[in-house]
């Protein structure tokens, strides 16, 4: 089944190269090199800057946001509809979430309880899964086509937002909720360190047991040195992740102030780097569970084969009006986390939070390979869309590209991407 | 061909079906029926209504009026789950796969098998996709490509696998041939004589007369939405089935 959903095994020429042997998907090889391609590109025009630390831990807090709307995106459009409501959701969110921590809840609990922000959070999901359901709901019993549904939403959902705050910025925001923006909210050496072991038990243990599975019932397995190679490439890629987070250290200042709070003098020479920040690891969760629920449950067996011809789906007893209420409801809730990270990586709510988000969470899902067609798109293509797109903004800004410039290299590559797409798939077969 | 025993209760009666779109009248007032061990043929023109009439019992379509009946008893048939739960299985013309799926995908889609966890097994759904491809179409091996990369017989070989893997008391093959070569029509064939053996009953749309006359028991003639009549196949000749699409009218030595 690993294949099916990105269509790249149709038709491959008979002699097997390195790549095929491996049984890795070459667009997502063809998008890695796009990504490798672009940091090799700035870091040279940056003096190497581009790929310091500092940059990447930057880049990488920067995407989460994007990337974790862009998961839920690719099964919208896998189903071959379209959310442009994704920005106005989180910012109703956002709002929502400003005024139960900042207003509502300190008048009842009291400023500083530690139940601020799980509350607050939960109030943020809860919200952003109404809407979806809601958008679902007309999508999909009503008939309303999601372009329209969204494109109403996207007006509707932001000036909602700004009713909902008095069109004020709300902030400072709760400590405790302000962890899930980035900088402010890392797993320190240690943890990272023992993170990145973990994932990489379980990326060894994902391939065994799949190899397991196959032999179990015959079916033809790669060579035993293929899978080692992978293990080990899936390894390294984590704990280089995690050893150059770990390399940014936490500036002097700031640890000071740490010590300070403790009642300790910090001793001299103490250093202490960044490592995992706890909305990484919240998109990594997402990115996981996603890419679970896309290959390992019916609901997105359904979703791919609603996709890829939906009434095919309907004959075969798939209640498809349902199913895109919870596909909406999926983004919606996304949404809701992903106004989490972003106003926390603000530290307040602002009115134009999310502005242009859906337009980003769009590029990013089809620069992934998501086709608009319906039916094909995978989870990881789209974080790492996000990945590249946010790569380009930052480094052209590094570069010092003016801002004008910038959005129009953006839209050009879009565009490009999918050209590129287009000429794959005629090449390749598939559809 | 031995003859089927119709004196029991019919596994299906269609009763004064009606269904129209838009004022056309699809399906008007049509009643047919099939026994266990029995291949109903229906024929006619494009746009007869023969499509539409089955998908009723299929649950693709709702008629406006009309009833089914299963086992002389009356089914509630609203969508395509409630035709399953009769053991009503179809073979769409259309075939109604997913092409960006794999063959095992396809023929489990709606009936995944799943692990302990819940998940889907896909390995497990691999298997026994093999194990019954095997049996139908030896020489199929693209259990890994999507099926928008199989040939139009080995889609149909998928479309088919779907519909008898689970165990059907009602086949719909709806134009089952109509994008085959002459081996692997022979192929359906064959597979329609086993099951009919098993006592399923089958209703075989088909444009191909002679197709028809070898393989079906009796065949009924649609026109314009309207049935023209019923026959037993044995009684009539190709010309008269011929006849009854072109004319509309039951042959002279049948006509009551
Ligand atoms: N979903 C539909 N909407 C509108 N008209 C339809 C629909 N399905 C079938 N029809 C019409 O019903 C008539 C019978 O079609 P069909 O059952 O497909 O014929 P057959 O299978 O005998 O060739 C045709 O006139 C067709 O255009
Ligand atoms: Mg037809």
């Amino acid at each position: 089944m690993s294949d099916t959903t990105t269509g790249t095994s149709a038709n491959a020429p008979k002699k097997r190269s390195l790549f095929q042997q491996l049984e890795v998907d070459t667009r997502l090889l063809g998008m890695i090199g796009a990504f490798l391609l672009i940091c090799i590109a700035f870091s040279i025009f940056t003096d190497g800057r581009f790929l310091s630390a500092r940059n990447i831990f930057n880049l990488t807090i920067q995407t989460v946001s994007v990337a974790i709307m862009a998961t839920g995106m690719v099964f919208i459009i896998v189903t071959r509809h379209i959310d442009l409501s994704v920005g106005a959701i989180l910012a109703v969110c956002s709002a929502t979430m400003g005024m139960v921590q900042a207003q509502w809840l300190p008048q009842a609990l009291g400023f500083g309880s530690f139940w601020i922000a799980p509350l607050t959070i939960i109030a943020g999901l809860v919200v952003g899964t109404l809407i979806g359901v809601f958008n679902g709901w007309l999508v999909g019993y009503q008939g309303i086509p999601a372009f329209i549904v969204t494109l109403g939403g996207l007006l509707v959902w932001r000036n909602v937002a700004w009713y909902i705050t008095g069109g004020q910025t709300i902030g400072p925001l709760d400590p405790t909720f302000l962890i899930f923006g980035g900088a402010e909210g890392t797993m320190g050496v240690t943890w990272s360190w023992i993170i990145g072991i973990a994932a990489c038990l379980a990326a060894v243990y994902a391939l065994w047991s799949a190899r397991r599975s196959k032999l179990a019932h015959e079916f033809p397995v790669k060579p035993v040195w293929a899978e080692v190679a992978l293990g080990v490439i899936f390894c390294a890629a984590i704990l280089g992740f995690v050893w150059i987070l770990n390399a940014y250290l936490i500036p002097e200042g700031r640890l000071e102030r740490v010590f300070e709070a403790r009642g300790e003098v910090m001793p001299e020479g103490y250093v202490e780097g960044h490592g995992l920040p706890i909305s990484v690891l919240i998109l990594i969760l997402v990115a996981v569970v996603m890419t679970l629920v896309a290959r390992k449950t019916r609901l997105g067996r359904y979703i791919f084969a609603t996709g890829g011809n939906p009434d095919a789906a309907e004959l075969s007893g798939i209640n498809t009006k349902m199913l895109t209420v919870k596909v909406f409801a999926i983004m919606g809730f996304l949404c809701g986390l992903s106004a989490v990270v972003a106003s926390a990586r603000l530290t307040f709510h602002t009115n134009d939070i999310g502005t242009l988000d859906e337009l980003r969470v769009i590029a990013a899902a089809v620069i992934g390979g998501t086709a608009l067609s319906g039916g094909i798109g995978t989870i990881y293509g789209a974080i790492l869309g996000a990945l590249i797109m946010q790569s380009l903004q930052s480094g052209m800004g590094m570069v010092g590209v003016d801002a004008p410039l910038q959005n129009i290299v953006v839209g050009a590559v879009l565009v490009f991407a999918v050209l590129i797409d287009i000429l794959y798939r005629k090449r390749w077969g598939g559809k | 061909m031995a003859a089927v025993d119709r004196s029991g209760t019919p596994l299906v009666e269609l009763k004064n079906i009606r269904i129209s779109f838009g004022g056309v009248h699809a399906v008007d007032d049509v009643s047919v029926d099939l026994y266990p061990g029995e291949v109903h043929g229906l024929l006619g023109h494009n746009g007869a209504g023969k499509s539409t009439l089955i998908k009723c019992l299929s649950g693709a379509y709702k008629q406006d009026s009309g009833d089914v009946f299963v086992n002389g008893e009356r089914a509630t048939i609203n969508n395509p789950r409630d035709a399953r739960g009769y053991n009503i299985e179809t073979i769409y013309q259309t075939l109604a796969l997913a092409d960006n799926l794999d063959a095992a995908s396809n023929l489990f889609l709606g009936r995944e098998l799943t692990t302990g966890l819940g998940l889907v097994n896909d390995a497990k759904m691999e298997a026994e996709t093999r194990r019954i491809m095997h049996r139908l179409n030896p020489n199929f091996k693209k259990f890994k490509d999507p099926v928008s990369a199989l040939s139009g017989g080995q889609r149909q070989s998928v479309a088919i696998a779907r519909a008898v893997y689970f165990n059907a008391r009602i086949l719909i093959m709806d134009e089952p041939t109509a994008a085959l070569g002459p081996q692997e029509t022979q192929m359906v064939a064959d597979l329609i004589q086993e099951l009919k053996k098993d006592g399923l009953g089958i209703f075989l749309i088909d444009h191909d007369v002679h197709a028809v006359k070898q393989l079906c028991d009796r065949a009924s003639v649609m026109k314009n939405g309207e049935l023209v009549g019923t026959v037993d196949v044995d009684q009539v000749s190709e010309d008269d089935l011929l006849a009854m699409i072109i004319l509309g009218k039951k042959p002279e030595h049948l006509a009551a």
